[in-house]
């Protein structure tokens, strides 16, 4: 790393409200992991939109590749039985 | 052959106005575009600092030095929004500091316009600001996933910004009579270059064409331009204050104004460095960045120690 380094890149995720899941909002850079949740909080929450931050080094992300995002998923295409509508009920009955 | 497949993917998701997104296949160009857009925007973002920030300590009350400190720090926020959306394309933040610092990148050449009076904090809120919101609404629908969330974002907060802008005019524009015409000068001084804000006209943008074609714009300069100009006359009509154009005049059957033509030397000029503050905006961010060497420095040798002591 370069002298001049603005140090490492990691992504933000952010809980709005308690109970909520955290979603992705951006990245920051940071040279260590208490000034990542120190710049996440300063550049993502002026406004309240949090109540709690994840920060991880982006280079720590796994990601599927969207080239294969056909066969990637093909094991869930066939398996309508997995969805309720596949199953039928007789008529009248109720709360299922 | 099988380039012509991903690129014929590529244009498919534009045509169902689908986003593209960091790791999908895109063109060159596609890329280089969007590099060059979206770190000029940023550079812009944090250039604009640097105007306001010359009225920070001389705010005239309280309330409005701590409000002009929101919005200076907001305008830093975005910077970053748009830089992390950048280093998407896979260009890195010691890159884009450099290009801005060296010159090879540039920023909204409104930034390069000196703020005088109070008022000019005033009438960049509201003519600046306003522009960029009347451009980044429409951005918030832009091609590149990571460009638009980011819009999404900055257009929330923005519009405090225009607000308080306004509000600063229209407190002036019911003062005293000196007040009064500090507010008239500054719209007087503000409001072409804020035309200029949206670009050259269509036949003379060179990457207007390719920019509608990836759906990056969804809209011309001429046409953003149009309706800035059609929102904000009669804004400036209610707080009494006159928009100098004398070509200006309601056309009926276009149902917006038809107004006069903004000096487009001047614009090339300015764009070309010779504007009032060129010089002194980059000096500012040159020294900062020079200053801000030790802290980068520190940060990096306390992060190294810790990681060693964890070790142990």
């Amino acid at each position: 790393m370069t002298k001049d380094s603005q140090g490492f890149l990691w992504e933000v995720f952010i809980q709005s409200k308690p109970g909520q899941p955290h979603r992705h909002c951006g990245s920051v850079h940071a040279h260590d992991k208490e000034m990542a949740l120190q710049n996440a909080r300063d550049v993502y929450t002026r406004r309240n939109e949090g109540t709690n931050i994840w920060v991880v080094r982006s280079e720590y992300i796994v990601s599927s590749s969207p080239e294969d995002i056909g066969p990637f998923f093909e094991p869930a295409n066939d398996k309508i039985y997995r969805h309720p509508t596949f199953y039928s009920v007789p008529e009248g009955v109720t709360h299922m | 052959m099988e380039n012509s497949e991903q690129e014929r993917n590529f244009d498919a998701k534009l045509e169902r106005n689908e986003t593209i997104e960091p790791k999908d296949w895109m063109p060159d160009n596609y890329r280089k575009h969007l590099i060059r857009q979206i770190s000029q925007h940023a550079h812009s973002e944090i250039v604009g600092m640097l105007p306001e920030g010359n009225w920070i300590t001389r705010a005239p009350s309280l309330r409005r030095k701590m409000v002009l400190l929101a919005k200076v720090q907001d305008e830093g926020g975005h910077g970053l929004y748009l830089y992390s959306a950048a280093e998407t394309l896979g260009i890195t933040r010691e890159e884009l500091v450099s290009q801005l610092l060296t010159g090879k990148a540039k920023y909204s050449s409104i930034f390069n316009y000196p703020t005088l009076t109070w008022a000019d904090i005033g009438a960049i809120g509201w003519l600046v600001d306003g522009a960029a919101i009347m451009n980044q609404v429409m951005l918030q629908r832009t091609s590149y996933g990571p460009y638009a969330r980011a819009m999404v974002r900055i257009c929330k907060e923005e519009s405090f910004h225009q607000r308080q802008g306004y509000e600063i005019m229209m407190v002036l524009a019911k003062g005293s009579p000196e007040q009064k015409a500090m507010a008239q000068d500054a719209i007087n001084r503000w409001w072409w270059p804020s035309l200029m804000m949206f670009g050259p006209t269509d036949e003379k943008s060179p990457n207007s064409a390719n920019a509608i074609k990836w759906k990056i714009k969804r809209e011309s300069n001429d046409q953003l331009r149009q309706k800035f100009v059609n929102q904000t006359v009669p804004q400036a009509e209610i707080i009494g204050l006159t928009v100098p154009d004398k070509d200006l005049v309601w056309n009926e059957s276009k149902k917006g104004y038809d107004f006069g033509t903004p000096d487009w030397e001047e614009f090339y000029n300015v764009i070309a460095g010779n504007g009032p503050c060129n010089k002194d905006r980059l000096a500012a961010r040159t020294k900062a960045h020079a200053e801000g060497a030790w802290v980068r420095e520190a940060a990096q040798a306390f992060a190294d120690k810790r990681k060693e002591l964890e070790v142990i």
